[in-house]
């Protein structure tokens, strides 16, 4: 085996010899000027440059005067530093030696300060505006302009999210550039010329982009505004700390800004490997849920029939004696919401201090060949034994299977459309119909109805090194997981499991399924249950199988299972919310931890008020496996309890200390523990999944009129979700609720595009707006999973499910 | 150097109908494209080369070699775009020459297409000239039916199409990069160069990019050959080439003549400067080259001349003005031009000529005050040589040079209005019915 050496690695780059402003450096060909003068702690002023969009040369800032090309001539003008290309022996001289470089860049700013409104006491980027910044340590401390100034009418919303100042727009265009090049929802645009140019839209359609809250931050100057952020605060009052973002899988890092114990604004924050500087209007804007009238701040107890504040220690004691009267009758089932250490104390209170296997963090529709799957493909891995960001973009084709990546992980969609436009990635779909998403990635569709998955994996040809995504709506496509198995196996392509919510990879890892033990270790191994007792100092642990989340719901509801700890799941994210709620109710005894009054509390017996993400330490786990680390934001003397605190004390009180209080406590064990490494198991379980046989294709049955196909279902980015509650702006810019019929089957159906169209199964029916998806598959419709108004989890119907379609409104 | 006319271009525009095919094919039209194809393509760049035809529009750059430049291992196609945008202010050679004698282009077109392997070539043209945007459609048209396009050209086995595009109007759509954007269907902005237009050009394929007159005498070589063009002219500026006087003469309009003739002798064949006055400044090739005045009355009108005396030849088109006309509203106006013009996309320009525009109505009103002259020096040294494209370059030049040959002027700004100084009625060559400084005055900052 060859040992790859960063000198090697660094002798694989070609690189050239340039002197800037007398010192030479040695940069990679092709690098820009401004980046090699960057390289060499020289900062020339800029204002288009931005070193992840295309080169526009517009703005002039960043002139530099170029006596020898490197040819022995020089060029007769100063050059735009941000679209020159360093040549070998080319001399560079930027504004510290050079006059006339530096009296350019003075004439420059001036020049941009002629048509500006300078009205930096009320703009909200005053303080950490590059114009004024710039102004100040490269421009004229005093302008000869005494003409009148160009004005507009201001703001203009361009969404409703968005506002466009267009006096202080200095043209730079990084926002036309990010919609166009990055985000590929070209909405906005420069219209017009000379000093009256300006960013303008389409004359009815908003700049409704998933992606819009970037351009905020990438304006130079406060030209863009948000209306969350809008006159919140000065950046020089906000305190900023580095999160992971708690809303997907992505793991975007972002920069959390709070001030008097609230978070003002989220921004990206810089991380090249995971997100570069962009993260999705979702991770950005919606952190306000839970932070307002219904957050819980005291314990509640249900008393009478009704619940009631009660103090911290009755209402331990209570729990207490609720769970210690169920024994290991009980079960555990936690959400998203969770980092990994809360995740890990949920698992080991579930098995170390109420003796049960039964924990799920699945409180979504399951598939039944989905926990093998993560067991032998997901759980116990690290970063760099899968698929990385990086890996995408030299991956030549990817495939996309029962996963949609702009809305449901936003920063896969980014780095896969950047992959597209700079390395001539191939992405194949398989999918009901080319989404947004899919035709921005220039993507190949397969289209497939639900439960033809299989089959169309078993048609590609991949070649070692392309990538398959799978999202976790496979799992409901009978077959779908362990085809891209095979086809991964077959190939030497690899795979990656892409979940949605944040908490899910680590969930995994701390062992929050019920065949799991934390590390990837199979429960059913009884060295694995050895190695985790043995760190938990305990005798033994239970060995019997643990029930999935519905099983555990369904046991609760028949009176079996007579107590369960809930965190963080909504009843309507799950297949039948019905159940949920049944499974809730008919239960013996109820713990919930929970941030805010939610329809869990509402039936819980005891109900702990838990810290926000903001309030608490932790870890996310990526999709690639990274860990993020969530730093707490609002630091308050009276800190409320976390997670761990809570399930700490009731172990105490159940008189099995849980032997972890904080999420370092956590990750020390979780990091001491290790991962497991057994691959009998992993071959074993292949074989077994490969077994399975695809389904049926997808066919259309027609009844009384009602015509019966399979429903295709996806969240939306921007949806019901009540973690995106409070964040109005933003809501407004979700995504239209329609349903999606192929033309045949909206002729099958006469139906016209626009008309209302009912989607019933037996538990109820939604009306939505029918969109005629030309090219989409047969037999199949498709509806957004969680929409406001239209939860599928009410319905009882999941992704692959028969439903039934009826011309008009519902009845 | 020569002090004749040499009308070759012009040489049918006053026959009857001379726009027809067959007026054009009665005096030998099209027999150039018979000869062309017999040759191979590279011959007929090289004929080109020898006769060292420089590109019309301006930058004079040498057309035989700009055909040079296009790879030859490109997969995608090969354009000839034909710029005929002429909108550079007292410029008017290109539209008469479309309207008189649209066939000339069309010839030209062909063979210059044939020369470069290019089998879909372009002319876009200035969207206000409706005229003759109509007269170059029939031209086209009636080329097609005549057999000198389409498929299989004069039996050769040559094919091309030609599409006549019309511009939307905006002066920047004559900067060959920004024409391309246009002509894709973009607004027309200039493009980053690299990479240059004969590598990636129209739809990302390698394009060349001429002016009208330039690829209109490429017939005229082809039918008398490099010496009989390269006769002509001086040393390095070659041939014969259309001069437009306009303003302060007695007989405005187009003269053909071999380059380096001298203003004093298109004087002379224009009947000179208006009775009872005298020349005061003049452009060489538009508002976007220096001014010269009447010291430079016998400098050679070719490429070399008019850089040795600090000007362009840019156009040829010579804008005369006489002692009646204030230096300092003139400029206003073409920098008013200007301002109207600019894309918007560069900082200097888009906002140094909006600058420019109201220092200069406080000159031309009287109301400069001391040091004026120096910021608007300093303004223009801030704006020329840092635009993105040439645009820019052209707006200062008319301002540096007016300062430069009529400093005193501009300080007269200091104190008294231009309007005092040069009574504006004396330097109208028509009647006008309102004083034009009402308008200037009264023109809003938005305009």
């Amino acid at each position: 085996m060859s040992v790859v050496t960063k000198a090697d690695q660094v002798a694989q780059v070609e690189t050239i010899g340039v002197t800037i402003d007398g010192i030479e450096v040695q940069v990679p060909k092709g690098t820009l000027a401004i980046r090699a003068a960057e390289m060499i702690g020289i900062a020339i002023p800029r204002f288009c440059d931005h070193p992840l969009l295309d080169p526009v040369g517009a703005c002039r800032q960043c002139l530099v005067e170029v006596p020898d090309m490197g040819n022995g001539r020089g060029m007769p003008k100063p050059q735009a530093s941000c679209t020159l290309e360093c040549a070998p022996g080319m001399q560079i001289r930027t504004q510290l030696t050079s006059p006339v470089a530096a009296k350019s860049q003075k004439g420059m700013l001036e020049f941009l300060l002629i048509n500006h409104p300078l009205d930096c006491p009320i703009c909200d980027k005053g303080g950490e505006c590059p114009l004024q910044n710039q102004a100040l340590s490269n421009g004229a401390s005093e302008s000869r302009y005494e003409g009148v100034k160009r004005t507009f009418p201001k703001p203009v919303p361009i969404s409703a999210q968005i506002l466009l100042d267009r006096e202080r727009c200095v043209l730079c265009a990084r926002c036309t550039r990010f919609s166009e090049q990055i985000s590929g929802d070209p909405f906005i645009a420069l219209v017009e010329r000379g000093a009256l140019q300006q960013v303008g839209r389409y004359a009815d359609d908003p700049y409704n982009s998933y992606f819009s809250g970037n351009v905020v931050q990438i304006c130079p100057v406060g030209a863009l505004t948000s209306a969350a952020y809008r006159f919140q605060s000065r950046p020089f009052d906000l305190v900023s700390t580095e999160v992971t973002c708690e809303h997907c899988a992505s793991g975007c890092h972002l920069r959390a800004d709070q001030r008097h114990f609230q978070i003002k604004r989220r921004l990206a924050a810089e991380a090249p490997d995971v997100n570069e500087e962009w993260n999705c209007d979702k991770g950005r804007f919606a952190f306000v849920s839970a932070r307002g009238e219904d957050r819980m701040t005291r314990p509640l107890i249900r008393e009478d029939g009704m619940l009631r504040i009660a103090s911290w220690p009755e209402a331990i004691d209570a729990a207490v004696a609720g769970l210690a009267a169920a024994g290991s009758s009980s079960g555990v089932l936690t959400g998203g919401r969770l980092t990994m250490e809360d995740a890990y104390g949920y698992s080991k209170f579930a098995r170390a201090v109420l003796g049960t296997n039964s924990i799920d963090f699945r409180s979504r529709p399951t598939g039944t060949d989905e926990a093998a799957f993560l067991a032998t493909r997901v759980a116990g891995r690290r970063l760099g034994d899968g698929v990385t960001y990086a890996d995408l973009e030299k991956a030549g084709h990817v495939v996309l299977v029962g996963f949609e990546p702009e809305d449901e992980s936003p920063l896969v969609f980014l780095r896969l459309r950047k992959a597209v436009r700079k390395s001539h990635l191939l992405v194949t779909a398989i999918a009901a119909f080319a989404t947004a998403g899919t035709t921005k990635l220039n993507a190949t569709l397969v289209a497939t109805a639900p439960g033809g998955e299989a089959e169309a994996l078993a048609g590609l040809e991949l070649a070692p090194g392309n990538v398959i995504l799978v999202g976790e709506r496979a799992a409901l496509a009978a077959g779908a997981l362990a085809a891209a198995a095979d086809l991964a196996d077959a190939s030497g392509a690899k795979l990656a499991w892409v979940p949605r919510r944040a908490g899910d990879r680590g969930a995994i890892e701390a062992g929050c399924l019920p065949g799991l033990l934390p590390g990837g270790r199979p429960l059913a191994d009884a060295t694995a249950r050895v190695d985790v007792a043995s760190a938990w100092e305990l005798e033994s642990l239970p060995a019997e199988p643990g029930l999935e989340a519905a099983a555990m719901l369904a046991s609760a509801a028949s009176g079996e299972l007579k107590a369960l700890v809930v965190a963080g799941i909504e009843p309507s994210d799950f297949a039948d919310a019905a159940a949920v709620r049944a499974g809730l109710e008919a239960a013996g005894f109820v713990v919930a931890l929970e941030n805010r009054l939610s329809e869990v509390t509402e039936r819980a017996d005891v109900v702990f008020p838990v810290a926000l993400i903001e309030e608490h330490a932790g870890t996310f786990l990526n999709w690639e496996h990274r860990a993020g680390r969530v730093n707490t934001v609002v630091r308050q003397a009276n800190a409320p309890m976390t997670d761990l605190r809570v399930l700490a004390a009731l172990a105490d009180g159940l008189g099995k200390p849980l032997g972890i209080r904080t999420a370092r406590n956590a990750l020390a064990e979780i990091v001491e523990l290790g991962t497991w490494d057994a691959p009998a198991t992993k071959a074993r379980a292949t074989r077994k999944a490969a077994a399975r046989k695809a389904a049926k294709a997808a066919s259309t049955s027609s009844t009384d009129g009602d015509v019966t196909v399979k429903l295709s279902t996806w969240r939306q980015l921007i949806d019901g979700g009540r973690g995106q509650d409070g964040e109005e702006a933003m809501a407004a810019t979700a995504r239209e609720s329609v349903a999606r019929v192929s033309p045949a089957l909206a002729g099958q159906l006469g139906v016209a595009d626009g008309e209302e169209l009912t989607l019933s199964c037996g538990a109820g029916w939604y009306t939505l707006p029918v969109a005629i998806t030309p090219g989409m598959a047969e037999g199949t419709v498709w509806v957004p999973t969680n929409s406001p108004g239209t939860p599928l989890g009410e319905l009882g119907v999941v992704f692959g499910d028969d439903v039934a379609l009826s011309v008009g409104g519902g009845e | 150097m020569t002090d004749t006319l040499t009308p070759v271009l012009s040489a049918q525009w006053g026959a009857e109908k001379s726009w027809t095919l067959k007026a054009y094919t009665a005096t030998g039209g099209y027999e150039a494209v018979g000869t062309a194809l017999k040759l191979a393509p590279a011959e007929v760049t090289d004929l080109v080369k020898e006769s060292g035809l420089r590109g019309r529009g301006g930058a004079g750059f040498p057309t035989g070699m700009k055909w040079s430049f296009v790879p030859k291992d490109n997969p995608n196609p090969t354009y000839l775009v034909v710029n005929a945008d002429e909108s550079e202010p007292g410029t008017c050679k290109d539209m008469p020459l479309l309207l008189a004698s649209p066939h000339t282009l069309v010839e030209g077109m062909i063979i210059a297409s044939y020369a470069i392997n290019c089998h879909i070539a372009f002319v876009y043209i200035r969207g206000e000239v409706l005229h003759v945007i109509r007269r170059m459609q029939q031209a086209v048209e009636q080329a097609y039916k005549a057999g000198h396009l389409g498929t299989n050209i004069h039996g050769s086995g040559y094919d091309l199409d030609i599409i006549v595009h019309a511009g939307a109007g905006a002066y920047i759509c004559g900067e060959e990069t920004a024409l391309l954007d246009s002509l894709e269907g973009r607004r027309g902005q200039p493009r980053l160069r690299p990479p240059f237009p004969a590598v990636a050009g129209l739809y990302a394929s390698p394009t060349v990019i001429n002016n009208v007159e330039t690829i209109a005498s490429v017939p005229s070589i082809v039918r008398n050959g490099s010496s009989w063009f390269g006769s002509m002219g001086t040393e390095k500026s070659k041939g014969m080439t259309i001069y437009s006087l306009s303003g302060h003469v007695n007989r405005p309009g187009q003269f053909e003549a071999p380059l380096g003739i001298t203003l004093r002798e298109l004087l002379d064949l224009s009947g000179g400067v208006r009775a009872g006055h005298q020349l005061k400044f003049w452009t060489p090739g538009g508002s976007s080259t220096p001014i010269l005045t009447g010291d430079h009355l016998d400098v050679p009108l070719d490429y070399e001349g008019m850089a040795g005396a600090g000007s362009m030849l840019g156009t040829k088109a010579l804008q005369v003005f006489d002692e009646t006309t204030s230096v300092v509203r003139t400029t206003l106006r073409w920098i008013e031009f200007y301002k109207h013009e600019s894309c918007g996309k560069c900082t200097p320009c888009r906002e140094g000529n909006w600058w420019l525009v109201q220092l200069l109505k406080k000159f031309e009103a009287g109301q400069a005050v001391d040091g004026d002259v120096d910021k608007l020096l300093d303004i223009c040294d801030g704006i020329g040589g840092k635009s993105f494209c040439a645009l820019a370059d052209g707006a200062v030049a008319c301002v540096t040079s007016a300062v430069r040959h009529f400093r005193a002027e501009f300080e007269d700004g200091y104190k008294t209005a231009a309007w005092e100084l040069f009574p504006y009625g004396a330097s109208a060559l028509f009647p006008v019915e309102s004083p034009d400084r009402s308008l200037s005055l009264t023109k809003g900052a938005h305009a």
